[in-house]
């Protein structure tokens, strides 16, 4: 459903500049038709995960492949490719990365065999008040002090910092962001600034506890950084008096700052915060209350830039370019157009081998940045289904949950919606059905859906205690799962704030998760875990197994590895995590397979962050925690 | 670093590969000019590559005229019939890709580019050559290096669904010492490809054939002649499979999805030698669609330095 935007031109090259705006399917079909005239191409201008496209349409198909953007879909296609018994071959890139996937129902892993890490999320603490990175900035600037000044006022927003004396600052929040009758923007600007760069700080500091192991933070006031009458002298408002488009506003360019690539002092960061405060309330007034951050939106990504780096310098963290800011805070996946070229060549290799019925050939590939083992381009074995996937194998699941306490609304948000990735699901007790999404139902059905998600589990006439079995289904993915239910009493607010644990998966290979997590660089902050899909990947790259299996490939034969069975519920002794938890790390960890050239002249890092490089996941070592998986050949 | 500031044009077409190589590469690739001789299908892909990369300017050379085999393979080429009357396919490669980025300015040169002069390859930093002779090759190769400027060259050739790409940045060894590097003090990993391919060069040079020109027919005397090869190198004939012979005998025609990653991985290469960024591969690069590997194989000779 995507439509052609400028930035996809330096590599998707069936578009042109005059295309821009134009659906992407429609015109890639008529590009190609230009040169292969006889093939029947039928473009669809809509969401995939659009109830229209049932198990019967994929089933139409020899072979699908996907060239999704995020998770989300990914996961959505997954199933139903496994429901209509179609081959799906996957694939992803990311700069100098990329990967081919072959899935196979019953021959192959499933996409989701391994749990693919959701997008990465920060604790709230550390976004309302120890920042350490400058990520940390972007997602305060972006989520919430963004949000709380240009988006829905009605939303719960962590802005104000918690004081000992919890009353008295949220009081406090209702007046501070909100702009006095008749107050100048100047003054309010300055407020607003004063209040979160400096106010908000003391506060922070006066708490000792915080800083006892930390850099302490400097509070910033306006009038050190921009006595009074320079603001005034900002902005030429004439320049962006052509803005009856409001595309075209631009605090830069009224400032005369000129180049994305530079750092920006304080003082200028300073500047560009009031003036586009200043340009959001003059010029685009009536989209005050509704704006969502867009990193399409310069003015947008001017206020978060300066926002984040005012924020960055009172905290000691390195300032960044507007272009580097704009990329972590928009998840910008970096790409070119000769990684998209391989890794597209590898997938039509893969799908010719699936429409000439040679299941013996089917392998994964990855696109190294440097050589493994002398390899740019590393195949790789696919492995037999993993047997307790909940998607492909339907294992159960194990659900641990204070039954008096949490609602049917909380498991069906967190764990059968988030977790589950189920987007109609339907929820089941036995031969009850307690909860399901449809358009065709009754007044009196919906009622008593309303009713039930507001009952706690053991509230309900057969109460759902520990013992018992929930069932859940999404019609739509024909994906049905099975979760035992466990009673617990208590749960850590810090690293289980959902206050349930879900387990039973596969065993991720991937490095101990530390989850305190409830803020994600994209979904607002009252929506905390769950809607955590904004930090995808564009174009994705995920290799589950590359690095370990560079070791097995070289010439050895088919050895049998064990499999070491993860049993349902049962978490690795000495690993403290969450199975389905969120990664630490969605930045592809090369270290453990790139060898040889001992002078890897790495290409310069603009963001050294873990950001936004979204589905790009290298998980490394597979092998290490001892569990192996058998090998398909 | 020349101090010039990308355009806001270009700032906005580049800005996802900016994020990858930075704004100074950028910058370099604006300003780099690229020669290539030999228009297949993989040569395609590697034009489209650097021009959306946002290269100064690429030169188009290959005088053939257009036929059905270089339709299969050659997206650039619509098969539109009034298009093709009397255009070469440099002529026709070269409409399209201008299209393709505005910003770059795509030529045609016409004539035999193993005799020009110097004077001529002066004008560019890259020369990229594909279907031709090992002779030629070399001699291009000996040209780039005798000029005191610093052009780097690259020698790449699919058939069947293989393919190989030469490197020489100058840093590394000389085409002609690369090829002659007796085959015994070779590693005994060394893809066969690289073997193959020398087998098949050779029987085509010494039958008279343009590259590409063979068919099953030539297998018994391929074989025949990979036998004299390898008891002159005192290489194991085993070194070098038959089928593998066979495929690259048979399989003229490039297979696409190869030409596509080859094409890439040309593309990645040219790049990186422009903008100095990343380590080049040293020297051979190979791939084959059956195996799966995309290798890099150092060819030099031992006491040369790098």
């Amino acid at each position: 459903m995507d439509t052609i935007e400028v930035s996809n031109l330096n590599r998707q090259f069936l578009f042109r500049k005059s295309h821009v705006g134009q659906s992407k399917a429609k015109v890639a079909r008529d590009a190609v038709l230009r040169f292969r005239p006889h093939i029947s191409i039928t473009p669809y201008h809509a969401n995939v995960k659009d109830p229209d496209f049932k198990v019967d349409f994929f089933k139409q198909f020899n072979v699908v492949l996907n060239g999704l953007d995020n998770l989300d879909a990914r996961r959505h296609v997954n199933r139903l490719c496994l429901a209509a018994d179609v081959p799906l071959i996957e694939s992803g890139t990311t700069g100098f990365l990329g990967q081919v996937t072959v899935h196979i129902k019953g021959k192959t892993e499933c996409y989701e065999c391994h749990p693919k890490p959701a997008p990465k999320t920060y604790p709230v603490c550390t976004i309302t008040s120890t920042p350490s990175k400058f990520i940390h900035c972007i997602v305060w600037a972006k989520d919430l002090l963004f949000a709380k000044l240009f988006g829905d006022k009605n939303q719960d927003n962590d802005l104000n910092v918690r004081s000992s004396d919890a009353t008295s600052s949220s009081e406090h929040a209702e007046d501070v962001f909100e702009r006095k009758k008749g107050e100048g923007i100047e003054l309010y600007g300055r407020r607003i600034y004063d209040h979160v760069f400096g106010y908000n700080i003391e506060v922070a500091l006066s708490n000792e506890e915080t800083w006892k192991n930390r850099n302490r933070p400097r509070p910033i006031y306006s009038r050190d950084v921009l006595p009074f009458e320079q603001i005034q002298q900002n902005g030429n408002v004439d320049k962006n008096l052509v803005a009856d488009d409001p595309s075209s506003v631009s605090a830069m360019a009224s400032l005369g700052l000129k180049s994305p690539q530079d750092i920006w002092s304080l003082k200028d960061n300073s500047r560009i915060f009031f003036e586009s405060l200043k340009l959001f309330l003059v010029k685009r007034e009536k989209e005050i209350g509704n704006l969502t951050f867009d990193k399409d939106d310069q003015l947008a990504v001017e206020f978060v830039t300066a926002a984040a780096n005012i924020r960055a310098s009172s905290f000691g963290i390195p300032l960044h370019s507007l272009f580097e800011a704009k990329g972590i805070a928009g998840n910008i996946v970096h790409a070119v157009a000769t990684t998209n070229a391989i890794i597209a060549g590898l997938i039509v290799i893969e799908a010719i081998k699936v429409l000439q019925n040679d299941a013996n050939s089917y392998r994964m590939t990855y696109c190294l940045e440097h050589p493994s083992k002398k390899m740019l381009l590393m195949p790789v074995d696919p492995f037999e289904p993993n047997k307790s996937c909940y998607v492909c194998s339907e294992t159960p699941l194990l659900l641990e949950v204070n039954t008096h306490c949490s609602k049917l609304r909380d498991v069906v948000e967190k764990i059968v919606k988030a977790k589950l990735g189920m987007s109609c699901p339907l929820v089941m007790h036995g031969s009850a059905l307690l909860y399901e999404v449809g358009d065709d139902l009754d007044e009196d059905m919906v009622a008593n859906y309303a009713a039930n998600l507001d009952k706690v589990l053991s509230g309900f006439p057969s109460p759902i205690t520990g013992g018992t079995i929930l069932t859940v289904e999404d019609l739509h993915q024909e994906l049905l799962c099975n979760i035992n239910i466990k009673h617990r009493e208590e749960f850590d607010e810090e690293k289980e704030p959902d206050g349930m644990v879900l387990s039973g998966w596969t065993q991720s290979p991937v490095k101990e998760k530390n989850d305190n997590a409830s803020i994600n660089n994209g979904a607002s902050a009252s929506h905390a875990p769950s809607q955590a899909v904004s930090l995808e990947g564009k174009e994705g790259a995920s290799a589950s197994h590359a690095p370990s299996q560079a070791v097995s490939l070289e010439g050895k034969e088919d050895s049998e590895i064990e499999i070491v069975p993860v049993g349902t519920g049962s978490i690795i002794p000495g690993k403290k995590r969450k199975l389905l938890d969120i990664s630490e790390d969605t930045v592809p960890d090369l270290s453990s397979i790139t060898d040889e050239t001992s002078s890897k002249n790495k290409l310069e890092e603009i963001d050294d962050d873990d950001d936004g490089d979204d589905d790009v996941v290298m998980l490394d070592d597979g092998c290490s925690d001892g569990i192996k998986k058998k090998r398909l050949r | 670093m020349d101090g010039e500031e990308l355009t806001e044009q270009e700032t906005a077409l580049y800005d996802r590969q900016i994020r990858v190589w930075g704004a100074d590469a950028q910058r370099r690739l604006s300003k780099a000019h690229i020669l290539v001789s030999g228009l297949k299908g993989t040569v395609a892909e590697f034009c489209k590559n650097v021009v959306l990369a946002g290269v100064g300017s690429l030169t188009l050379i290959d005088d053939r005229p257009v036929t059905e085999e270089a339709l299969s393979a050659n997206f650039l080429i619509a098969p539109d019939e009034n298009n093709l009357s009397g255009k070469s396919i440099a002529e026709l490669c070269c409409d399209s890709l201008k299209d393709f980025n505005p910003m770059v300015r795509v030529s045609v040169e016409k004539g035999d580019l193993s005799s020009f002069g110097g004077d001529f390859y002066d004008k560019f930093d890259v020369v990229v050559v594909s279907c031709c002779s090992q002779t030629a090759k070399k001699l291009i190769n000996e040209k780039c290096r005798k000029l005191a400027k610093r052009v780097a060259f690259y020698a790449v050739d699919c058939r069947d669904s293989c393919g190989e790409i030469f490197v020489d940045l100058q840093n590394y060894t000389y085409s002609k010492e690369a090829i002659a590097v007796p085959w015994k003090s070779l590693p005994r990993r060394m893809s066969k490809l690289y073997y193959a391919m020398r087998v098949i060069e050779r029987f085509e040079e010494a039958e008279g054939r343009n590259p590409g020109q063979t068919s099953i027919e030539d297998l018994p005397k391929v074989l025949k002649l990979r036998k004299e090869v390898c008891e002159a190198h005192s290489l194991n004939e085993s070194s070098i499979p038959d089928l593998l012979l066979e495929r690259l005998v048979t399989g003229t025609r490039e297979f696409p999805p190869v030409c596509a990653i080859v094409g890439g991985i040309l593309g990645q290469e040219v790049i990186k030698a422009i903008s100095g960024k990343g380590d080049p591969v040293k020297n051979f690069f190979f791939f084959d669609a059956m195996e799966g590997k995309g290798t890099i194989e150092d060819i030099s000779e031992p006491n040369n330095g790098s």
